[in-house]
């Protein structure tokens, strides 16, 4: 336990009852007071999220845009400065080296947002893939602190500490401003699939930050903002149906049979995997990312088979209760043929075959999106 | 610290039992409950199963993981807590009252007395938790 990374709000996780766990070799809360009254209170209030082990890399230089978007599968063209996307790093078979956020700064600077236990890696994947290109990178992981505040509350509670209108902050748009005299970068963004805002800024100031989102939330109240945990922050996003990197898309899937074909932008020029990812597309997938909601009693888990016919025909890639919809769900792949709302499939909940259902994703989605 | 209540016996799987006459009750221990976190299903046998020591018996399921339950206590189940089909919650908030789990008409009575005892497993938790 001695080696974990830790992020600068290690001791504040500690002070406020966090039950810290190895994630990827951080020391993270997996919960403070609950799973579940973290989970609600997100969806109906506000929740407070250290995201802080994320990675942060920098891409400056006239060809930043060009690097770019050779190594990601979404158009960095497209974006105009203070906007930002989801995207994938991948390969040339067309699997994922991991999924990020693009943002573009005035000028084409670049900033990717990495997950915290593929940072080394996808590190290593973009310099080495560096040619003869004119651009600086630059790993800032470890330099900053990210704090999420999400649920319909976080507006609110981000507009007391800031001078910017965050109205005007479109969804998967930023901009750079202060919070509570801190500069920072104030991102439309979240994992939760509520309105929310992600705020990145110096480590140094981390503790601040989160201690000032806490009390403008009136933490400790009945409809207060609640610090949560992993555990949450992976419930909320499973009942969104965003996908999680090692579960539904990793080193042996691509994007296309998760779902993320949005994010594939087969025509804009070369990038690597493009051409795999097309043939992909015109043969035809084998298998393809489905939501289930159990009927019978009992949970599917990450990892369990899925039946049809007592054929094993799938698994299960994350599965959980949904605490907000009071059901027992999950994403699986399924051959394609089976791929249909209503299908009915079995789950192997330890040597029971559970009956389920294919529905329709995402499980939950906010009014008024 | 987690609430250890005197005059049960104790597992070191995390078990209680309570005995009265031949049948022992058994439950999960306020350390177990809290390592789980918010329980939302609790899987238990049917009346009249066999269990033998140490047998999981059922399993318990919070958000996060599920978790067998093992008995200590090798008999016959005369009544489980079908309360709990309805209430998993209980599990956190009463691990040691609303949420028993199962009764068993025990094989063997000199079973429970070599189990742990409130002082030994409050040691055992210093020791190993």
């Amino acid at each position: 336990m001695e080696n974990l990374k830790k992020t600068p709000l290690n001791r504040v996780h500690r002070e406020l009852g966090g039950k810290m766990v190895d994630f990827g070799g951080w020391d993270m809360p997996v919960q403070y007071s609950g799973v579940i009254a973290e989970h609600l209170r997100t969806r109906e209030h506000s929740g407070l999220f250290d995201v802080s082990h994320m990675g942060e890399f920098y891409v400056e230089g006239e060809d930043a845009i060009a690097f770019v978007d050779k190594l990601t599968t979404n158009d960095v063209t497209k974006l105009i400065d203070g906007q930002a996307h989801y995207s994938a790093l991948t390969r040339e078979d067309g699997t994922v080296v991991d999924d990020l956020l693009v943002y573009r700064f005035d000028g084409g600077k670049l900033l990717l947002v990495v997950n915290a236990g593929t940072t080394e890696k996808d590190w290593d994947w973009i310099t080495s893939h560096k040619a003869d290109e004119n651009i600086t990178l630059t790993n800032a992981s470890a330099d900053y602190c990210q704090i999420a505040v999400q649920g319909k509350d976080a507006l609110s509670i981000v507009q007391k500490l800031t001078d910017t209108n965050l109205e005007e902050i479109k969804y998967y748009h930023f901009t750079v401003g202060k919070v509570d005299g801190v500069d920072a970068i104030i991102s439309r963004t979240g994992y939760t699939g509520e309105d929310g805002f992600e705020v990145y800024a110096n480590k140094d100031y981390a503790e601040q930050l989160w201690n000032k989102f806490l009390e403008t939330g009136n933490f400790g109240e009945e409809t207060g903002i609640l610090p949560c945990g992993l555990a949450a922050r992976n419930t909320l996003r499973l009942e969104s149906a965003m996908s999680l990197y090692g579960h539904e898309i990793s080193d042996e899937i691509t994007p296309l049979e998760a779902n993320l074909g949005w994010i594939c932008k087969l025509n804009k020029g070369e990038f690597l995997g493009r051409d795999a990812l097309a043939k992909l597309k015109e043969k035809g997938l084998e298998r393809k990312l489905v939501g289930f909601e159990m009927i019978d009693k009992g949970i599917a888990r990450d990892g369990f088979d899925v039946y049809v016919n007592d054929k094993k025909v799938g698994y299960v890639t994350s599965g959980s209760p949904a605490p907000f919809l009071k059901k027992n769900i999950g994403l699986a792949f399924v051959p394609v043929d089976l791929a249909n709302i209503g299908q009915a499939i079995k789950i192997d909940v330890r040597g029971k075959h559970l009956a389920a259902e294919i529905v329709p994703t995402p499980f939950y989605k906010r009014k008024g999106k | 610290m987690a609430n250890i209540q005197e005059n049960l016996h104790y597992s070191k799987d995390h078990e209680w039992v309570a005995v009265d006459g031949d049948v022992a009750t058994i439950g999960i221990t306020d350390y177990a409950q809290h390592s789980l976190g918010d329980v939302v299903y609790v899987e238990l046998p049917k009346v009249g199963d066999t269990l033998e020591s140490h047998e999981a018996f059922g399993s318990v399921e919070s958000v996060k993981a599920v978790s067998e339950i093992f008995t200590p206590i090798a008999g016959e189940v005369v009544e489980v807590n079908e309360g709990l089909n309805d209430t998993p919650e209980a599990v956190n908030s009463d691990p040691y009252g609303d949420a028993w789990m199962i009764k068993v008409k025990m094989k063997n009575q000199g079973e429970a007395d070599a189990m742990l005892n409130a002082a030994e497993y409050e040691e055992y938790l210093n020791a190993n938790a």
